[in-house]
């Protein structure tokens, strides 16, 4: 953590809505240019404004999830400024009175729990965008698509209570894992569902804080932490060879991970805000709070205490658990089926993820589901089957897509633990191996593990590894000179 | 078909005992059109093909389901009306064709009525003379070298020339009431939010009103009642539901507003009218007395601030990149200079920079804030006088109809012939303009009569009372020769 640097974050997240924020048009990406759009969001002439109700209690939710004070009156706002891909040349946002102020979100930074607070987070509607035909700067013509024109943006505004590239990403990474719990964003910075604006300044020799720097166009959180890292050392830079830092807004490249100027605060715009008079204000009652309150989902931070002090499971297991909200609702599922928690996080976070992973599903994808970890648990516990024997059970699971059970019965996956059978079959496998029985006697003990594996390769993998490891033992020790 | 019998009623009258039928009532209408349009420039665009292919589609059985059956009406050129050119008179929209039908309009079709056309107004709605059409200035029918009035100066126009009994017009500041006042027609601007809004080109958001002319105060009843409601497509609509009321002309307190009564600037012809009104309505034993409204004074400032504000906000979609006129320059800020320069007039463009500077930063507070508290203020001044009064009266408008070309050098007098009935957008209220009496030059005179909010019932009540009582029946002398 460096003391001298002083990060605000500014994050606008589409919500998943199904309809646009004021028209009843599509909010789904990559479909045809200019099919998901209608009089109100290309804004025709006469056309009006009507408000997603929807947008609006996935904007309370995330503000009660932020610790939030909600506002029971709001307003939207109009923000002025023409640009092609703007269809009404203003913004529908909200300005002096948006729906959540003060609130804050914790996070785990170097083993240290750490809090941002949160200053407001307001409800907009999104742009169009902009298709160039060949480069940028050279093309003759640009293209409109307006599909995703007015699409729901909640944005997202912290206090400048970030003082380091990586806890800066840790805090996005947090907020974004929060907003796939509360299911009102996907969080996908890659695809742009999710973006982010740094506010980075320098501390003086004096305290005071320095000119502010606003970077822009960090497509995921690994770009975030590069162009925060990259303009500090440019601004230290600056300020060491005797330069001063002048206010501005900087584009991010990805190419050489470097930050370029975009433009200075001179230019900056006159959004002429003034109250939308389309739109009623927008009144949200103790009532609507509370329900809200009361169906919010267990958060990740609260869940990750709760792994670790109710189910005792392991603070790294509980972080890689609670990243990923449908491991970590397959893991309570599987918790709810009695399995142990220890017991289950092993193979959820072992066999399971491999194999969820190499199949491309999700964990509720219901191909593997918590009842069958409950099964394959119980198998081992009854010595049904052993654990070699169980994960080739899981492996079958996922290409048979039957109950553990079901496949043990079918492919006669069982082991044997028949002790007269096994000690017969251990006695004459050590009298065809006498070199391992010399071996043994000169006090190599590895001979042991040959010995078994004979065992196993005999019963085609199908004895208890406990009990021939025991077997093989006592016949050894029996031949062992006696003291 | 004598003109005095083209109302709704008759109408309806007609075709139930087959007198007549929607057909021959079209005939009417567009030969009566052929012959004085010429003279007097009520439309933007005719809708001839289209109104004979609608009456095609009635249904006889459906006159008793429908109430505006077989009714001829126009349409203000800034209501879209699926597939025919939305204009709002300007060059910028000259081009645009909507594939949408405007909320009041849809339900006027709903109704029964035929749309005959589209009429001419003050390009998007600013003015009070139809003189600021970008394609050509509408005539009065009471004397064509006079203004019809603005901005709704076509479909008064229209009403007034009989082409139709029924035309809708809108109101942001006076431009239904003013128009109705210099045609001698009825013209009735409902309480804000009690029709929608959704298919109006808007002027400014706060202040627009959608709202009918006839010739009779029954007629705009009967077309307030279909276009009023709740629609889901403008969230500032209200669940209005119209049921008429009936009572006694003696049932009422009346207040005339001290303000527009003394102030300079009334014509003494205007004002001898309302005389004549207020002592005929003592003499139906009408309680009557003066009532002040203290900041009122400060209406027109206020109105020039808020409604330019919205305006240069609402006119900034019309950039050319996705519809209406498109001229191109060498990059995008020259297109959209290009596009609006050429685009709006000089009246729009005045106010687009009004409004523009009103919001800008460092103005906000002085300019567009403090028009908003005044707004308040004179709100509250309405609710006070209806504390005591169940409506309140005083000329339309200052003077009768003035001649082409008198304002249109001076906007600030132009501004001037709304002052009575701008307080009454900012306050949301119903406001009815009904024509009382002629003066020398036989121009007809509007009373205004306005009301409290959501009492629309009572206006239109009250001022059909007044209307049996004075029974205004002077057509304009062009119909003379019918």
């Amino acid at each position: 953590m460096n003391n001298n640097v002083v990060i605000g974050l500014e994050i606008h997240a589409q919500l998943k809505t199904n309809t646009k924020m004021f028209c009843g048009c599509r909010t789904s990406f990559g479909d045809k240019p200019n099919s998901n759009v209608c009089p109100v969001c290309m804004a025709l002439p006469g056309s009006l404004p009507v408000s997603n109700k929807k947008a609006v209690t996935y904007t309370v939710m995330s503000g009660l999830a932020l610790n939030c004070t909600i506002s029971r009156y709001s307003k939207f706002d109009r923000k002025q400024y023409f640009y092609p891909d703007m269809p009404k040349n203003y913004q529908i946002s909200q300005y002096d009175l948006p729906f959540c102020r003060n609130g804050y979100l914790e996070f785990f930074c170097d083993d240290e729990l750490r809090k941002v607070r949160i200053h407001r987070i307001h409800l907009e509607e999104d742009t169009g965008k902009l298709i160039h035909t060949g480069d940028i700067m050279e093309s003759e013509q640009s293209m409109v698509d307006y599909n995703r024109a007015g699409t729901p943006l909640m944005e997202i505004v912290t206090e400048p209570d970030i003082s380091s590239p990586k806890e800066a990403r840790l805090f996005m990474f947090e907020l974004r894992n929060l907003l796939r719990y509360l299911d009102v964003s996907d969080g996908n910075m890659e695809e742009g569902s999710m973006r982010c604006d740094a506010n980075i300044s320098l501390k003086n020799p004096d305290g005071t804080l320095g000119t502010k720097v606003e970077i822009k166009n960090m497509n995921s959180l690994k770009s975030l932490e590069k162009a925060l890292e990259f303009e500090i050392n440019r601004q230290s830079h600056v300020i060491s060879s005797g330069g001063i830092i002048i206010q501005e807004t900087r584009h991010f490249d990805e190419r050489d991970s470097t930050t370029h100027s975009l433009r200075t605060k001179e230019e900056a715009h006159d959004y002429r805000y003034f109250p939308e008079p389309d739109l009623l204000p927008v009144v949200i009652t103790d009532e609507e709070v509370m329900s809200i309150s009361c169906n919010l989902p267990e958060l990740p931070l609260k869940k990750y205490f709760r792994f670790i002090e109710e189910l005792g499971i392991g603070k790294n297991d509980a972080s890689t658990l609670i990243f990923d909200l449908k491991l970590a609702n397959f893991f309570d599922e599987c918790v709810k089926c009695k399995c142990s928690p220890k017991e289950a996080v092993k193979w959820i976070l072992g066999d399971l993820t491999y194999f969820w992973n190499e199949k491309k599903i999700e964990p509720d994808s219901n191909v593997f589901t918590p009842l069958y970890l409950k099964e394959i648990l119980d198998l081992i516990d009854e010595k049904i089957i052993s654990i070699r024997q169980a994960k080739e059970v899981v492996e079958k699971v996922f290409e048979m897509i039957e109950s553990p059970r079901n496949i043990i019965e079918k492919l006669g996956i069982k082991q044997i633990s028949d002790e007269g059978f096994l000690i017969d079959t251990a006695k004459r496998i050590v009298e065809e191996n006498p070199k391992a029985v010399q071996d043994f006697l000169k006090g190599k003990k590895n001979a042991v593990g040959f010995l078994v594996g004979q065992l196993m390769r005999e019963t085609k993998g199908k004895a208890s590894p406990e009990m021939s490891n025991k077997i093989i033992n006592e016949i050894l020790n029996e031949l062992s000179p006696k003291e | 078909m004598e003109t005095k019998k083209f109302t709704i009623g008759q109408l309806i009258k007609g075709y139930k005992n087959k007198s007549v039928s929607p057909r021959e009532v079209l005939d009417y209408v567009f030969s009566n059109i052929k012959l004085y349009e010429p003279k007097i420039n009520s439309f933007v665009t005719l809708m001839e093909e289209y109104a004979y292919k609608s009456v095609e589609s009635l249904s006889f059985d459906e006159i008793d389901s429908k109430p505006l059956w077989g009714v001829p009406v126009a349409i203000k050129d800034n209501m879209c009306v699926n597939g025919f050119k939305t204009t709002c008179s300007s060059k910028i929209l000259e081009p645009f064709t909507p594939i949408y039908t405007a909320t009041a309009v849809q339900r006027l079709i709903d109704a029964g009525a035929i749309v005959v056309g589209k009429t001419n107004l003050d390009e998007f709605a600013m003015g009070s003379s139809t003189e600021n059409s970008a394609f050509f200035t509408t005539s009065n029918p009471w004397d064509i070298d006079r203004v019809p009035g603005g901005s709704s100066g076509g479909s008064a126009s229209a009403v007034a020339a009989r082409f139709v009994p029924l035309a809708t017009g809108s109101d942001t500041g006076g431009s239904i009431r003013q128009p109705a006042s210099f045609c001698g027609v009825v013209g009735f601007k409902p309480t804000y939010g009690t029709v929608s809004r959704y298919g109006l080109v808007a002027f400014a958001s706060s202040l627009d009103q959608i709202g009918p002319f006839a010739t009779k105060v029954k007629d705009v009843e009967a077309a307030f009642s279909v276009i009023s409601g709740k629609d889901e497509m403008d969230s500032t609509s209200h669940p209005y539901v119209f049921s008429p009321v009936d009572k006694n002309i003696k049932e009422y307190k009346i207040g005339i507003v001290k303000e527009l009564y003394e102030t300079e600037g009334f014509d003494s012809e205007v004002l001898d009218s309302l005389n004549n009104v207020i002592r005929l309505l003592k003499s139906e034993g009408c309680k009557v007395d003066f009532c002040s409204l203290p900041h009122l004074q400060y209406s027109l400032p206020v109105y020039y601030l808020v409604a330019t504000s919205e305006a240069s906000s609402n006119l900034a979609r019309f950039d050319g990149v996705r519809y209406g006129l498109r001229v191109e320059g060498k990059d995008i800020i020259e297109t959209f200079l290009q596009t609006r320069g050429r685009g709006f007039g000089s009246e729009v463009k005045r106010r687009i920079m009004l409004g523009t500077y009103a919001l800008s930063s460092g103005y906000y507070d002085a300019y567009y804030l403090k028009a908003s508290k005044v707004r308040t203020l004179i709100v509250n001044d309405f609710e006070k006088a209806f504390g005591e009064y169940d409506c309140l009266i005083c000329p339309t408008s200052p003077t009768t109809a003035f001649k082409k070309g008198d304002k249109t050098n001076d906007p600030l007098s132009m501004y001037l012939s709304d002052i009575a009935t701008i307080p009454v957008n900012l306050a949301g209220l119903p406001g009815i303009s009904i024509p009382v009496g002629l003066d020398k030059k036989g121009l007809p005179i509007g009373l205004q009569i306005i009301g409290k909010p959501f009492n629309d019932n009572d206006v239109l009540n009250f001022a059909s009372k007044i209307e049996s009582i004075i029974n205004f029946e002077a057509e304009p002398s062009l119909l003379g020769g019918r």
